[in-house]
């Protein structure tokens, strides 16, 4: 076989087989208001394979000990898996060193730390921090947080009609005050995929870093911390098919070695006493008290999942998935799509005419057709869009066609009771 | 299973669709504010009282079926009735649509009874008693704004 042809085999790699491996999902088989569940939830949290409810349990019942504490066996053992999976999501995201790898509670927590550590000790009075319109609650607010402390001024990359950002703009807002540039890679609300790139290279020029909430992107899309040039990658296990109570942070080696850790304990500290302590090297160093170990080894068997399935994969099967539900949902009357970006993924939020999106989320439920309804928190992108809020089908992998179909026929029935 | 037809009764698709006393009031001489942050739902609702009669009601806002019908029928409930006996009626209200008075309709206008049908659905019993809970501030004049829920 010629290179071309391996590359043309890599392009465009064969649908995923849904009916197979939604038999992985558990959760899948339970029955909502006397229906079978159409989980459309997706970006809120996904859906967890039995082999991540299984690594967790056995982890629970014959491997948990504490890590990095023990001489004995079982701790030794628990360590090492614990540290696997760091090199695990190394791999996952194209970062250099597991060493760039930081394990938080979730993307907020990540976002929290750069903000409360590097954003910290970086931000004069009058320097600024670069955000988007179509930020998650989560990359607004520890930013605010911030503001307050240091006098810092916030900006606001303006989103387009499509839902995309306005690129001129963000040209525009880039000055030699930028410190600190935090960008969401995909839209919760709108599903746009933001060209990371293209920021990372404005954001650099003007000597800021990037901050990326990768939030809604893992798991659906390949990512490349290396080839999007970020500075910081933020993340949850919790949408990447992992648990709960689990997220990471990659930072650039050269940014984690410069920043002080903002919570001391046990574990990420090197030598104590009650003059003065030094700090335990990175990543651990910002990993005070004992981690979530059961949900780390669920992290790693996630990651198995995703790379068996492969990424590429996920991404061509649910991309077609997309535009099926785009068409499906074009067809019903009063239905107005919002956001039309050129390169999206996996989410699609709608208003049915003047029906309430909380009124139509009801609707849809009782038919087991589970979205979400409401500001998504994003409310700063709610008024930009001038809509209380929306309704949000959200996509997995596991998601089918026939599941598509059972929620337009219920938008059918949701708009005959309220027209 | 909850009963998508014992929750959207035709008067809650009648009021949500044309609500009663939807408008502002200038002459108002108090008010409270609704909000739901899990949704971003915001009311208003005025009340023009004399001596201890509520002579006028009105309210405004965005938010779904369930809230918009619920405000409007309690205006239509209200008027002309005393402080101290809207405020009897938040408490019953709320105990129906948290299904604390187990069914049983307890001196409320019959009208509100069909309310009874949210008790099954728990992620909206906050949409039925915003309005009632701004009434409840707009009652204790000079109330802090209330809030039903926090999430997001």
């Amino acid at each position: 076989m010629t290179a071309a042809a391996l590359l043309h085999i890599d392009r465009t790699p064969a649908p995923l087989d849904v009916a197979r491996l939604r038999a992985d999902f558990p959760i899948l088989a339970t029955r909502i208001n006397g229906q079978p569940l159409a989980y459309l939830d997706n970006a809120s949290t996904g859906q967890r394979p039995r082999r991540v409810i299984e690594a967790m349990r056995e982890f629970d019942a014959d491997g948990n000990a504490n890590v990095h504490r023990g001489v004995h066996t079982l701790s030794q053992r628990a360590t090492e898996r614990f540290d696997h999976v760091r090199e695990q999501v190394r791999r996952f995201i194209g970062a250099r060193q597991s060493t760039e790898i930081v394990y938080t509670h979730g993307t907020t927590g990540s976002i929290n730390l750069v903000a409360r550590s590097y954003g910290r000790s970086v931000l004069r009075p009058g320097d600024e921090i670069l955000l988007t319109q179509m930020e998650h609650h989560s990359n607004i607010v520890p930013w605010q947080l911030l503001r307050e402390e240091t006098g810092a001024v916030l900006k606001v990359i303006p989103v387009t009609s499509t839902g995309e950002l306005d690129l001129d703009e963000a040209a525009r807002l880039v000055t030699a005050r930028t410190r600190i540039v935090s960008v969401t890679h995909m839209s919760n609300v709108l599903g746009t995929i933001n060209p990371i790139r293209t920021l990372a290279d404005l954001a650099h020029a003007a000597g800021a870093i990037i901050v990326v909430d990768g939030a809604q992107s893992i798991g659906h899309i390949p990512i490349d911390v290396s080839a999007l040039d970020c500075d910081f990658f933020a993340a949850s296990g919790h949408k990447m098919f992992g648990p709960t109570g689990i997220g990471i942070l990659y930072g650039r080696e050269a940014l984690l070695e410069q920043m002080q850790p903002v919570e001391g304990g046990g574990g990420m500290i090197d030598r104590v006493t009650f003059e003065r302590t030094t700090w335990a090297p990175v990543p651990i160093r910002f990993e005070a008290g004992t981690p979530p170990i059961s949900a780390v080894i669920g992290l790693g068997a996630a990651i198995e999942y995703l790379e068996a399935l492969s990424l590429a994969a996920i991404e061509s099967t649910e991309a077609e998935l997309l535009q099926y539900a785009i068409d499906r949902l074009s067809e019903v009357p009063d239905l107005r799509l919002i956001g039309a970006a050129a390169r999206r993924s996996s989410v699609i939020s709608f208003m049915l005419g003047s029906v309430h999106p909380h009124d139509v989320g009801t609707v849809l439920d009782t038919h087991g057709v589970a979205i979400r309804a409401g500001h998504h928190c994003a409310q700063p992108l709610m008024g930009a869009l001038g809509v209380p809020g929306t309704a949000r089908a959200s996509l997995s992998v596991y998601n089918t066609r026939e599941e598509i179909d059972r929620m337009v026929a219920a938008l059918h029935v949701a708009r005959s009771i309220f027209n | 299973m909850a009963d998508l037809g014992e929750l959207y009764q035709n008067v809650i698709l009648d009021h949500n669709r044309s609500p009663r006393n939807f408008r502002d009031m200038e002459n108002a001489t108090s008010r409270g504010e609704g909000y739901n942050p899990l949704c971003g739902d915001q009311l208003t609702v005025w009340l023009r009282t004399e001596g201890d009669r509520i002579a006028d009601v009105s309210f405004l806002g965005s938010g779904c079926a369930i809230s918009k019908a619920s405000a409007s029928l309690m205006t239509t409930m209200i008027k002309g009735k005393t402080t101290a006996e809207a405020a009897q009626m938040f408490e019953r209200f709320h105990d129906l649509v948290t299904g604390r008075s187990h069914g049983e309709f307890l001196d409320l206008p019959r009208k509100l009874e069909v309310f009874s049908g949210v008790a099954e659905f728990p992620a909206r019993v906050k949409c039925a008693s915003m309005s009632w809970h701004a009434l409840k501030a707009a009652l204790d004049q000079n109330g802090p704004d209330v809030t039903t829920s926090g999430a997001g």
